[in-house]
C-alpha cells in the first residue's frame, strides 16, 4: 500500500503541565474520509490544532505527504496542501464574505484565487448572494459554509473539519454532511472531527475513537458503528 | 473671527493628535497592546529631522524622509527586541515593558542631545500665512499642511486596510490571529509591519508638531502621546476613522478650553470629556462592539 497522506505517530501535547494528548497515532490515506470521534475534552480539537501547527507537540511526529511538519510554522502548513476549518468556524466577522474567501487563498496569487472563488460560489450559491455582506451578519449555518468555503480556497489535498455540525439545526447538519460528501467525491481527502458520532460514522471510511487523550478504538467506520461499546458510549445505546 | 481662528487652530492641533492616535489605534487593533512608547517615537523623529536640517544642513524633505525611515526602523526594533518575546505574556507585562521603553527612549535622547530645548526650524517653507477677511483671520502654512497631511493619511490607511492584501491580512490578524495563521498569514510579520507604519506616522506627526510648536526636548513626545492615546480611546480604539475623529475633537476642545476657560484648565477639561464619553459610550465614539454568534 502507498504511503498515507497524513501519518501521525505517538503525538504528545501539553497545555502547560496538563498532558492533553498522550500518544495519539493515526493515519489518513489519500481519498479517504477519516473521522475522529469522542466526548468533550477527549482531545479531538487539540489533535487537529497540533496537526495544523497551531499547537506544538512535545513528542511525536506528524508526516504529511512524506514531509515531517514538526518545525513548520502554522502559517506555512497551508502551502503544503492542508487546510483546517476550525472549531467554532472562526470566520472573520468584520470582513465581507468575499474578503473571508480571499483570506483563504492568502498564499496563492490573485488570479488563481478569483477562479477558486467562483468554484466555491458554485458549491455554495448562498455565499455568492451574500458576497458583500459582513460575515457577522450571516446565520450560524451560513458561517459554517463560509468557513468550509474559506478552507477550500487553498485547494487543499487534505481538508480537516473540526465539528462542522456544532450548534446547527438538524436540517442544516444534513446539508453540511451532504457537502462534505460532495467535496470528498470531488477528490478531497477529509479528516473529520465530530461529536455527532452517528453522522460521522455514516459517511466515514475509517474512524478513531479518542478517550482522554488516547486512541481507545479504531477500525472501519461501519464496524465501529456496530460495536457495542461505541454504541453505548457515543450513539445513545 | 476669534471663533474661526480657534476652530482652525483646534483642527490643526487635533490633526497632529489624530496622526499619533492612528499609530496607537493600529498597533492596538492588531497586536492588542498599548504601546506607551509611541509618544517618544515622535520625539525621536523630531530629533532626527532636527539633526538632518541643522547639523547636516539638508533639504527639509530629506529631513522628513530621514525621520520617517529612522522611526520606522526604530519601531521595528522596539517590537522585535521588547515586545515580540512577550507575545504570550499577560498584557500587564507588555504594558509595563512599553512604559520602560518610553523611559529608555527619553533618557537616551537626554544622553545624546542634552536637556536644553532645541529650536526646531519649520519644515513648511514657501509663502507666509494666508490672510483672510482683511487680515482678521490668519492661517499659517503649517496649519494647512498639517490638516491636509492628516486627511491624506487617513484616506490612505482606510484604502490600505480595505483594498490591499496586506491590509486585509492585518484586519484578519486583528480579529483572530489563530484563524489568520490557518490562512497562511504570518502574524509576526504583520505585527512588525503595523509597528513600522505606526512609527512612520509618528515621525510625520513629530515633524509637523515641531514645525508648529518648535521647542524640542527629550520629553516632548510624552504629553502629545498621552493625549493621542486619549483621542484613540475617545474615538473608539481600533477604528481608523475613530482615531481621526477623536484626535480632531480633542484638539478643538483643547484649543477652545484654552481660549475661553483658561490655560490651566485645558488639559483637565480634555480628560473630563473623555471620562464623560466613556461613561455614555464605553466603546468610544466609533468603536464597535461585535457580539459573537454561536
Amino acid at each position: 500500500m502507498a504511503n498515507p497522506l497524513l501519518k501521525v505517530d505517538d503525538l504528545h501535547v501539553y497545555y502547560g503541565n496538563i498532558h492533553a494528548i498522550k500518544g495519539v497515532s493515526f493515519e489518513v490515506n489519500e481519498g479517504e474520509i477519516v473521522s475522529l470521534i469522542g466526548a468533550n475534552g477527549a482531545g479531538k480539537t487539540t489533535t487537529l490544532n497540533t496537526v495544523a501547527g497551531l499547537l506544538k507537540a512535545r513528542k511525536g511526529t506528524i508526516e504529511f505527504q512524506g514531509e515531517n511538519l514538526q518545525h513548520v510554522p502554522a502559517h506555512k502548513v497551508v502551502n503544503r496542501g492542508m487546510a483546517l476549518c476550525p472549531e467554532g468556524r472562526r470566520v472573520f466577522l468584520n470582513m465581507t464574505v468575499r474578503e473571508n474567501l480571499e483570506m483563504g487563498a492568502y498564499t496563492r496569487n490573485d488570479a488563481e484565487a478569483k477562479e477558486t472563488i467562483e468554484t466555491v460560489f458554485e458549491r455554495f450559491p448562498l455565499l455568492k448572494e451574500r458576497a458583500w455582506q459582513r460575515a457577522g451578519t450571516l446565520s450560524g449555518g451560513e458561517q459554517q459554509m463560509l468557513a468550509m468555503g474559506r478552507a477550500m480556497m487553498s485547494r487543499p489535498s487534505l481538508l480537516m473539519l473540526d465539528e462542522p455540525s456544532m450548534g446547527l439545526a438538524p436540517i442544516l447538519v444534513d446539508e453540511i454532511f451532504d457537502i462534505i460528501k460532495a467535496l470528498h467525491n470531488a477528490g478531497t481527502t477529509i479528516l473529520l472531527v465530530e461529536q455527532n458520532a452517528s453522522k460521522a460514522l455514516s459517511i466515514a471510511d475509517r474512524a478513531y475513537v479518542l478517550e482522554t487523550g488516547n486512541v481507545s478504538m479504531e477500525g472501519p467506520a461501519a464496524e465501529l458503528a456496530n460495536d457495542d461499546r461505541v454504541r453505548k458510549a457515543y450513539l445513545g445505546g | 473671527m476669534d471663533f474661526l481662528t480657534n476652530l482652525i487652530n483646534g483642527i490643526s492641533l487635533g490633526s497632529i493628535y489624530a496622526i499619533i492616535a492612528l499609530g496607537y489605534t493600529m498597533v492596538y487593533g492588531i497586536a492588542k497592546m498599548l504601546n506607551f512608547a509611541h509618544g517618544d517615537v515622535i520625539m525621536v523623529g523630531g530629533y532626527i529631522c532636527f539633526m538632518t536640517l541643522n547639523a547636516l544642513g539638508l533639504n527639509p524633505l530629506i529631513g522628513i524622509l530621514a525621520a520617517v525611515v529612522g522611526c520606522t526602523l526604530l519601531g521595528i526594533c522596539i517590537e522585535r527586541i521588547a515586545y515580540k518575546p512577550l507575545r504570550q505574556s499577560p498584557s500587564l507585562t507588555v504594558l509595563i515593558t512599553a512604559i520602560g521603553v518610553s523611559y529608555l527612549l527619553q533618557n537616551l535622547a537626554l544622553l545624546i542631545w542634552g536637556a536644553n530645548p532645541k529650536v526646531f526650524p519649520s519644515v513648511v517653507g514657501g509663502s507666509g500665512p494666508i490672510m483672510l477677511f482683511d487680515g482678521q483671520l490668519v492661517i499659517s502654512m503649517e496649519t494647512i499642511v498639517t490638516i491636509v497631511v492628516c486627511a491624506v493619511i487617513m484616506v490612505a490607511l482606510v484604502l490600505f486596510t480595505s483594498k490591499t492584501k496586506m491590509g486585509k491580512a492585518m484586519r484578519a490578524c486583528s480579529e483572530d490571529p489563530g484563524a489568520a495563521r490557518l490562512m497562511g498569514i504570518n502574524v509576526d510579520t504583520t505585527i512588525s509591519t503595523t509597528f513600522a507604519i505606526g512609527s512612520g506616522l509618528a515621525a510625520i506627526a513629530g515633524v509637523l508638531m515641531m514645525s508648529a510648536y518648535p521647542s524640542l526636548v527629550p520629553t516632548t513626545g510624552s504629553m502629545p502621546g498621552i493625549k493621542a492615546f486619549t483621542a484613540a480611546v475617545f474615538g473608539g480604539i481600533g477604528s481608523i476613522p475613530g482615531a481621526v475623529l477623536g484626535g480632531v475633537l480633542l484638539g478643538i476642545i483643547e484649543v477652545f478650553a484654552k481660549a475661553y476657560i483658561g490655560t490651566q484648565f485645558a488639559d483637565a477639561i480634555v480628560f473630563a470629556v473623555l471620562i464623560v464619553v466613556l461613561l455614555i459610550k464605553p466603546s468610544g465614539l466609533l468603536g464597535k462592539y461585535v457580539p459573537e454568534k454561536v
